[in-house]
């Protein structure tokens, strides 16, 4: 069992690390949940394994399993939700902003970030750039 | 307690000017005075005990792991130089009240001046070094602000930097040098440092320790060759030159090196050392000063000089030495103070301070003249003034040094400084008040008001009485100032005029001589001196700055060029190295503990989940499905939390989940549903090596390190938890109680995080509702097919049916909590699950007219009722957050518990819901701004009925 865990964590890590070096915000989020299995899995790992040994007291439980890596855990399960959440929403308005969901910043080293896909987007749609250029001044 | 107050009355004192300034600039100023007054009223009230040899101590322990305790003490030498700080610096704030003119800032000026003070105070007030360097930096900083008062001019905003620039690398030196040396005494205070003379001149550690704390005393004191950011620190006004660069802050140094003399010096590195660079910058001072035609920069060297004068008396480690250093230190700041002031009254009435502009002032500003005169005499070394008395102790004890052997290479170098300095001092008489009048000067020269010459006609008279009456005037307190520094017998020796005919006169009247010489010929001596090589001292501290500048620069640019993926690529390298050293230093083989068979069905698991990431690697493109994939991994997870005896978790771990998709979903509703082809591996094969080679290493090192902890026993504090939950938390859901009870000071902190995450997310998403992006999300047409149904009819009758059922369960989950796996946070996950549903079948329109409450009233409603749980035990006497818990007995209901915990959940709750639907519920308010399709008026757009009728039409 512990040799399951051991790697499950490696796992997780190895492919969260992979998806948070990636170059769009999606597979960054995507990872940092990865990275959030792979610790909260490790910091409970701390307190030991145990099978059907809760940390609920009772009279007839023969013996408990560490709480309080337990505790910490949903603490911290709980602050990444909301980690997690800030991110996801933070991409989504520099998307709204930018046009284009690329981590870096626009310059030099990545010419990519400067592309603002958001035009190429009802492009492809069919709508020429143009009309739909047009259809916001209106709204504006 | 009143020596603490000493220190802190400045500091104290720092906030009113700026204050006061609106009530006049006498007011500001009197202000400033006052408290000064106040602080020099308490320094003299120790001057009985001072005098008597005692030692005043005070203070208290602020942070004794450290070593770091504000303690303070005063004796001679400390009293010395805070009645210096103190009674020149009453003297600056009436001449600096004459001085500014009026649309300089008064106020900042005061408050600049009172922090220096207040810095200086502490300086020679510390008892603990450490609390010494704080002060130390505080006047590097203070004397920055001061320097470049006048921020509208480039040479004082350049001078200001190079000030501090300097002083603060030697400051640095310092803090290394001081805290070796508090290893080897074994304590951080002087008072203890002072006793261990022995084992501090015996350590290995004495030279590097030494050249450290030099370090520091040398750019502070402005010693060869880091003198030149003196002269350039003269763009100040002249009330700061006159305070910081005649009697205080460059004789911090010189404090320094007289405060640590009897463990420091009398060793041969330090003679050498501290010795040579005095005699150097006294030497290189001289000559210079006498070729400046400012007469602040003429000033500035002649203080460069009169400082290596000092340190070079110190270095020669006699205690006689010792005794005229201290002497000079009086002397120095008496004249040079008044000096100052004196070209500073010359620059505000004459309109200039080039001396090759002025000339002839004699008659035209007869009192200031007679100051300058006396003064300078003084600063030259004639008789009956005091810079005689000193300078004669000085050439006596330096025709008594050898240096290397050589008997007379120190009374010579030392007597061919003498001769420039009675040069320049004189010509700063002959130059600027003799000769013809002119009919050029700038302005009409004229004396000033009183409130600019009494100040120095002040000084002027100590110059004088110290001179005619010395033994009288400062022999008791050069006697207990020397006692200080030499911490031993004084040696025997007695203040006089005249002291016979001996070595030292003869020395005296042979500068005198040569110093009239060379201003007669001035012409000639300074035609010698243009044709030779001016080493530009600015330009080369540029050129080193500018050098640093360009290095960091470039590594900065070259490390930093904009690609966060870079950065995090550094990062998680720098972080697997650091944990691989770590691991692979320590014992990293795997333990003996027994370990727990795996089951079938948990191979099966793992399996999944191995089969999850591989997964998501390899289509991480392809954004749904990912989203898929990594729910499931998370899911499995969650069921290796149930098998693993950990019910909460596992619950926390599905809500999370289930929300946390919901998110996921709702924001990849408007994102890119695919990465570009850029992002394959084979657009850029080599930076996916890389990621992935970094990856399998961490990954891997993470999997050994959880196999070697895993395959270990260890040790816990949960022993604690476990026996006193009942009985303390009155729960039996350990877990439960920790959160809400033992650690519910965490829990309070991670409830006020989550609810700042939530406003940040409404800050973010509002934001997004108007301007540009609000434009662009109206001219947004949705990139996948959209179902016609906007709001399925099973789904919306399904949630609605669901949602008493889903709120009862939440209930049930929160009031169970403390006993059984449950709680405030899931449950409030769930309900926070429930009501969104809402939001999703029915339409953010249909639930938000429902919705009647304000989510940011409840975030803050619920970190209110934690908080509120937790100060009324600080109400009851009771550490914040202690429970209280009871049973009680209902009819029907029969007995139950209630615990001051459920209030604390209960706030949890609150936050957490409110929290979870902020967030939501904004982000699908963004739906309803894509302008294409209208916003549905009820939930059920399409109404089963209207379409059959309508077929049958």
């Amino acid at each position: 069992m512990e040799f399951l865990v051991a790697t499950a964590i490696g796992a997780m890590t190895a492919a969260g690390v992979y998806l948070v070096l990636r170059a769009r915000t999606f597979p960054v989020i995507i990872g940092l949940t990865l990275l959030t299995y792979a610790t909260n899995l490790f910091l409970f790992a701390t307190g030991r394994l145990a099978v059907n040994l809760p940390p609920v007291i009772s009279a007839d439980a023969a013996a408990y399993t560490d709480p309080l890596p337990q505790a910490l855990v949903l603490t911290a399960i709980v602050i990444s939700f909301g980690m997690t959440a800030v991110i996801v929403v933070m991409s989504l308005r520099a998307y709204l902003e930018t046009g284009n969901d690329h981590v870096d910043l626009p310059g030099d080293a990545s010419p990519e970030a400067r592309e603002d896909d958001w035009k190429l987007l009802g492009r492809k749609q069919g709508e020429p750039a143009a009309r739909a250029a047009a259809g916001l001044e209106e709204r504006a | 307690m009143s020596l603490v107050l000493i220190v802190l009355l400045p500091f104290v004192g720092a906030l009113l000017p700026a204050l006061m300034i609106r009530a006049g600039r006498n007011a500001c100023a009197t202000s400033t005075f006052t408290f000064t007054l106040l602080a020099f009223a308490l320094l003299l009230s120790h001057a009985p005990a001072v005098f008597r040899g005692e030692v005043v101590q005070a203070g208290w322990d602020w942070l004794p792991a450290l070593g770091l305790n504000a303690n303070f003490f005063l004796d001679g030498l400390g009293f010395f130089f805070a009645g210096l700080i103190l009674g020149i610096g009453l003297l600056i704030i009436v001449y600096a009240r004459f001085y500014l003119a009026k649309d300089d800032r008064m106020g900042s000026f005061y408050t600049y001046l009172l922090l220096f003070k207040g810095a200086m105070v502490g300086i020679v007030l510390s008892d603990n070094i450490l609390l010494l360097l704080v002060f130390w930096e505080l006047t590097s900083l203070s004397s920055f602000l001061l320097i470049g008062y006048w921020k509208h001019l480039p040479e004082g905003r350049q001078g200001a930097r190079m000030a501090l620039a300097v002083t603060g690398a030697g400051g640095l030196a310092m803090i290394a040098g001081m805290l070796i040396l508090g290893d080897i005494a074994g304590s951080y205070n002087l008072t203890d440092i002072l006793q261990h003379k022995d084992a501090i001149q015996a350590s290995p550690l004495y030279l590097p320790a030494l050249l450290l704390i030099l370090a520091g005393c040398f750019t502070k004191s402005a010693q060869f060759p880091f003198h030149f950011w003196l002269p350039h620190a003269m763009a100040a006004p002249t009330p700061v030159s006159a305070y910081l660069h005649s009697a205080t802050m460059v004789k911090a140094g010189l404090f320094l090196m007289a405060r640590m003399w009897p463990v420091l010096a009398g060793t041969v590195e330090w003679f050498y050392i501290v010795a040579t660079t005095g005699l150097i910058t006294m030497l290189v001072g001289a000559v210079i000063a006498l070729f400046k035609d400012d007469l602040k920069g003429l000033l500035a060297f002649s203080t460069v000089s009169h400082l290596g004068l000092v340190t070079m008396l110190l270095g020669f480690g006699t205690p006689m030495a010792a005794v005229a250093a201290v002497f000079h230190i009086l002397n120095h700041a008496t004249f040079k103070a008044a000096l100052f002031m004196n070209a500073g009254i010359i620059d505000h009435e004459a309109g200039t301070r080039d001396i090759k502009r002025l000339g002839g002032l004699l008659h035209l500003m007869p009192v200031t003249a007679t100051l300058a005169m006396v003064a300078a005499a003084s600063m030259a070394g004639l008789p009956p003034l005091n810079g005689f008395l000193s300078k004669e102790m000085m050439l006596h004890e330096a025709a008594a040094t050898a240096w290397l052997g050589n008997g007379w290479v120190v009374p010579a170098l030392a007597t061919l400084a003498a001769c420039f300095s009675v040069a320049y001092s004189l010509r700063y008489i002959v130059h600027v008040f003799f000769g013809p009048q002119r009919s050029d000067y700038p302005h009409t020269p004229h004396d000033p008001p009183a409130g600019l010459w009494l100040p120095p006609a002040l000084l002027v008279m100590l110059v004088v009485l110290i001179g005619l009456l010395p033994a009288t005037v400062a022999g008791p307190l050069v006697a207990v100032v020397a006692q200080a520094v030499i911490g031993g017998a004084l040696p025997d020796y007695h203040l006089a005029l005249w002291h016979g005919v001996n070595i030292a006169l003869a020395l005296s009247v042979v500068a005198v001589v040569v110093g009239l010489g060379a201003l007669r010929a001035y012409p000639r001596v300074r035609a010698v001196w243009q044709a030779g090589p001016h080493p530009e001292a600015k330009a080369m501290f540029d050129a080193v700055m500018a050098a640093a500048l360009a290095l960091a620069q470039r590594v900065t640019h070259g490390l930093h060029n904009g690609s966060l993926q870079r950065y995090l690529a550094f990062a998680i390298g720098a972080m697997t190295l650091a944990g691989f050293a770590t691991f692979i230093g320590a014992s990293h083989e795997a333990g003996t503990r027994e370990l727990l068979p795996a089951e079938p069905v948990a191979v099966v698991a793992w399996l999944l989940l191995l089969g999850g990431c591989v997964l998501t690697v390899m289509f991480f493109r392809q954004r749904l499905l990912s989203v898929l994939v990594v729910g499931t991994v998370g899911l499995i997870v969650c069921v290796a939390f149930i098998y693993l005896s950990a019910p909460d978790l596992a619950l926390t771990q599905i809500s999370v989940e289930v929300t946390t998709v919901i998110l996921i979903l709702l924001a990849l509703y408007f994102l890119p549903k695919a990465s570009p082809l850029s992002s394959t591996v084979s657009a850029d094969p080599l930076r996916h090596l890389r990621d992935g080679v970094l990856a399998l290493i961490a990954g891997g090192g993470m999997g050994l390190v959880s196999w070697a902890m895993l395959t270990r026993d260890g040790s816990s504090l949960s022993t604690y938890y476990l026996e006193n939950s009942v009985s303390g938390g009155g729960g039996t859901n350990v877990v439960n109680v920790i959160l809400v009870d033992f650690r519910g000071f965490d829990t309070f902190g991670e409830i006020i995080v989550l609810g700042i995450a939530a406003l940040a997310i409404y800050a973010l998403l509002d934001g997004a509702l108007h301007g540009r992006v609000a434009r662009r999300l109206s001219a947004w047409t949705p990139d996948l097919p959209v179902s016609v149904d906007r709001h399925p009819i099973i789904m919306v009758v399904a949630t609605r049916v669901m949602l008493p059922l889903a709120l009862l369960v939440g209930a049930y989950i929160f009031l169970r909590g403390h006993n059984q796996p449950g709680g405030g946070f899931i449950a409030a996950l769930v309900v926070s699950i429930a009501l969104i549903m809402q939001y999703m079948a029915s339409g953010f329109g249909w639930a938000a007219q429902r919705v009647r409450v304000n989510y940011h009233a409840m975030i803050g409603a619920g970190v209110l009722i934690a908080a509120g749980t937790g100060i009324a035990s600080m109400v009851l006497d009771r550490p914040f957050l202690t429970s209280a818990f009871d049973h009680f007995h209902l009819p029907l209901v029969g007995e139950f518990e209630l615990a001051s915990a459920m209030a604390f959940d209960t706030g949890v709750f609150l936050t957490v819901v409110g929290a979870v639907m902020l967030a939501l519920a904004n982000l699908s308010r963004m739906g309803r701004l894509t302008g294409q399709r209208p916003v549905n008026r009820t939930a059920m757009d399409v109404d089963p009925s209207m379409g059959m009728s309508k077929e049958h039409n």
